[in-house]
């Protein structure tokens, strides 16, 4: 963890440079509309404990299953199809034309027949990871040089052993990248999603916010919704460096 | 025991059928090394991937020990061109992977790894990735690997080609060292002259298009360091150099 200390310095140089813009855009148009930084963040302190805490920790459950659930799903068919041709000449069609919908296009079919309640909102971050999981997993998969599996082949290695030493490890960089790709526009329809149905969330917190006018929470709100990204975003990059050090 | 008999591969290429081994039968007798030398495109590897069990699809009989190669029930010991090494696996684990593979428990395998790493020079480099190591030290895990499972046969796809000179003749020492104490059966591709006269005792001269086995030659001088540079050595190599130019002047 050589170079933990460097990381840290700089995204606390990234923050300082977003507060520095914020403030100055603040100062300039002078609206109650955007609030100075300092404002938010003594309202945050305020509130988070007892209102933005239960709201978040709604929000990474949602997250936590719809991401769980798309590689519990997704992982056997990237599989099944990254490493079995003709799996891949079914299933391909398949995913390539359901990949391009639009997935916010079926909320309202997710809400008919899941309800408007948690599991609509699952399935749709389900939904939109788990095309990225297959496509990367395949792909992945794909890439490895027949000649990496010789040695195994010729010790006489189960599927299962060829999956533990080659197919996870290798795929495991692709399949990283895809659920931080996947990661961002899950949150942000996530955000969506929890603008009805609900009474827990972060979607819920900041459009009830700014629906009551107050802007200061709405921003408070803001702030921990982007923090919470950062947090996803770094458990996925902690959980790389630790993984995929063989990699540079 | 590598017995090979009538052995012919096939494969596609542009939807028109080319053969690359036609007939081949070669016998590696217990406790030896054949070395298999010929021109580029003479299917020696394809021979190699045969005996390995990575192709299924042949005519002819391929037996190992007497019975057919099966590398569920066998030892197999393949190192290919580039060693085989797991890029995303540590130097050690590496190392293990053959007798992890084949779920072998002795006791005494961390002191054999020990004692091998030791021999290899490669003690203290466990923990690295083979990214990070010289294309010889990839070289000394491969060897690591391979005596560690202690193979009923060892296969071996030009094994030291990729190194300069120097390293290669290093490896080579260490490869017969460490064989002299096991006396594993070993087949070995090369396309280097001396290479083959070094360690082989038999050599098995290939030819091309299509593969077929030429001539299998008795070699006396194998396993000798001294030999290497007496008369005898070099007239052998220059009779084999003209053979092996010979059979590429026909095809």
């Amino acid at each position: 963890m050589r170079n933990s200390k460097q990381v840290l310095r700089s995204y606390a140089l990234g923050a300082l440079f977003l507060l520095l813009l914020w403030w100055g855009v603040a100062l300039l148009v002078e609206l109650p509309i955007i609030p100075t930084p300092d404002k938010v963040l003594a309202k945050l302190g305020h509130v988070f404990v007892h209102a933005i805490a239960i709201h978040s920790a709604y929000s990474l459950w949602r997250i936590a299953a719809g991401l769980g659930l798309a590689v519990l799903i997704g992982y056997p068919l990237g599989l099944a199809m990254g490493y079995c041709k003709k799996a891949d000449r079914f299933l391909a069609p398949l995913v390539y034309l359901t990949y391009p919908i639009p997935k916010i296009a079926l909320l309202p079919i997710l809400m008919l027949l899941a309800g408007v309640g948690e599991w609509s909102k699952i399935l749709m971050i389900f939904l939109i990871i788990v095309f990225q999981v297959v496509i990367a997993l395949r792909d992945g998969i794909r890439a490895i040089p027949e000649e990496t599996y010789y040695p195994l082949y010729s010790l006489g290695a189960s599927f299962w052993q060829l999956f533990r030493h080659v197919i996870f490890p290798a795929s495991l960089p692709k399949f990283l990248t895809a659920i931080r790709v996947a990661m961002a526009t899950a949150i942000s329809v996530l955000f969506f999603t929890e603008t009805f149905g609900t009474q827990y969330g972060m979607g819920y917190y900041i459009m009830d916010a700014w629906l009551r006018v107050n802007y200061l929470e709405m921003y408070a709100g803001i702030v921990v919704l982007s923090l919470l990204g950062l947090l996803l975003f770094g458990i996925l990059d902690l959980l790389e460096y630790m993984t995929c050090r063989w990699q540079k | 025991m590598i017995e090979v008999e009538h052995l012919s591969v096939g494969y596609d290429a542009d939807g028109k059928k080319q053969i690359a081994l036609h007939d081949v039968s070669l016998t590696v007798p217990q406790g030896t090394v054949c070395a298999v030398i010929g021109p580029s495109g003479c299917g020696k590897s394809t021979l190699m991937k045969v005996v390995a069990g990575l192709i299924k699809n042949y005519q002819g009989t391929v037996r190992i020990g007497g019975r057919p190669v099966n590398p569920q029930k066998m030892k197999i010991g393949f190192m290919p061109q580039n060693y085989g090494l797991l890029p995303w696996k540590t130097v050690g684990e590496n190392i293990c992977l053959g007798c992890r593979i084949k779920g072998e428990k002795a006791k005494d395998l961390a002191a054999r790894t020990k004692a091998l790493c030791a021999r290899l020079g490669i003690a203290g480099l466990e923990k690295r990735y083979p990214h990070e190591l010289s294309g010889g030290q990839q070289q000394r895990v491969g060897l690591a690997r391979a005596f560690l499972l202690r193979p009923d046969i060892l296969l071996m796809d030009e094994p030291f080609s990729a190194l300069d000179a120097i390293t290669r003749e290093e490896m080579q020492e260490v490869f017969l060292s460490l064989w002299q104490e096991n006396h594993i059966t070993t087949m070995l591709v090369t396309h280097y002259v001396e290479e083959a006269l070094y360690l082989g005792q038999r050599i098995a001269l290939m030819s091309a298009n299509p593969g077929f086995v030429q001539e299998i030659i008795e070699n006396p001088l194998a396993g000798n360091a001294a030999e290497r540079q007496q008369p005898e050595f070099f007239a052998m190599g220059q009779s084999l150099r003209e053979k092996i130019r010979e059979m590429g002047g026909r095809s």
